[in-house]
């Protein structure tokens, strides 16, 4: 999916890191190979990225400077419109501030706005993400009555956090695209909650 | 009482440690302790490289019976998720830890596999703009 613009800006001392957050690496290969990407494409099965930068949805992005220090914290974008209708997430937008930055014609923030606009997890986001921890072990050992428990405690402690709660549905034999996400996604919004976290103008 | 195997998930690595199971209340010899998870119990309290963190003296942290896992994790402010009758648990990463680094503003390192299993670290890219993309089938 982001492939072309990788290829766009591969001059501009640039890459993509994409990280697949499913349950093993058969389940992103189909995606992964029609994309064909040549940057770094891997597989998160224990989700530590979202732990690491307290990620609660996909698509998250994070901007990373020549340095490693977060340039834009965890922000949502998508590579490109094919769900928009339904996202009401406009991928131009976000594309053009990074190609602005990366050919060096645009800042991005400065260390101060990163601070402001990043989002540190709870105590509650990080005993969530223990829940899950133990729930996918007992998942890998075929234990998946007893990793059911604990995919939905975790999803009990932090229910903004999708990365759990939508995130093991497959391990769960649920389908994450049929009506039980339908229903997640209709109880959390008519909440006034908004399912896909987009950083400010 | 009986021991039994008991599996400690130590940020993704699992450990295998005999342990007395009662309803919610597990309790590791503080060998094991620092075998599984590398805190050992000295005259300061449980040390790991350079930090201790002291023992309450009017706690049930360690008692002639071994060590309370669940108030272990809490005296390390460490989330833990138990699940005695399956005899696992995970320990976990405090929001105070993952907000420390984050404050810092460096962008957290890790290793992962790509899909034909060839491991790649964030910090082999250092000199270069990174766009770090996490997404899902789901």
């Amino acid at each position: 999916m982001w492939q072309a613009l990788y290829e766009e800006l591969a001059d501009s001392n640039f890459v993509v890191i994409s990280v697949a957050m499913d349950k093993t690496a058969d389940d992103a290969r189909p995606w992964i190979e029609a994309a064909k990407p040549t940057h770094p494409s891997l597989i998160d099965t224990q989700h530590l990225v979202a732990d690491l930068y307290n990620m609660v949805n996909v698509p998250t992005i994070v901007w990373i400077d020549e340095d490693g220090r977060i340039a834009r914290p965890n922000d949502v974008a998508f590579g490109r419109d094919t769900f928009k209708a339904i996202t009401g997430v406009d991928s131009a937008k976000h594309m053009n501030a990074l190609r602005a930055w990366v050919r060096g014609e645009a800042q991005a923030m400065t260390p101060d706005e990163v601070r402001s606009l990043r989002s540190l997890p709870t105590g509650k986001h990080q005993e969530a993400r223990a829940e899950f921890g133990l729930a996918f072990w007992l998942y890998e050992q075929g234990r998946n009555e007893a990793a059911e428990r604990h995919f939905l405690r975790g999803g009990e402690l932090a229910p903004d956090d999708f990365m759990i709660r939508r995130g093991s549905m497959p391990m769960r034999g649920i389908d994450p695209m049929g009506p039980v996400f339908a229903k997640m996604l209709e109880e959390w919004q008519s909440a006034g909650n908004s399912y896909y976290l987009q950083l400010p103008d | 009482m009986r021991e039994e195997n008991f599996t400690i998930i130590d940020d993704g690595s699992a450990a295998s440690v005999p342990a007395t199971v009662r309803d919610d209340q597990i309790r590791l010899d503080h060998a094991d302790i620092k075998r599984a998870l590398g805190w050992e119990l000295k005259s300061e309290g449980f040390c790991r490289e350079a930090a201790c963190v002291p023992v309450p003296e009017a706690s049930s942290v360690v008692t002639d019976a071994g060590v309370d896992l669940l108030q272990f994790a809490r005296l390390i402010d460490r989330p833990l998720a138990l699940d005695a009758e399956e005899r696992a648990a995970y320990l976990g990463t405090s929001a105070g830890d993952r907000g420390e680094a984050l404050a810092t503003l460096q962008a957290p390192d890790f290793t992962l596999p790509d899909v034909e299993g060839k491991l790649h670290s964030l910090s082999d890219y250092r000199g270069q703009k990174i766009l770090l993309v996490a997404y899902a089938s789901w």
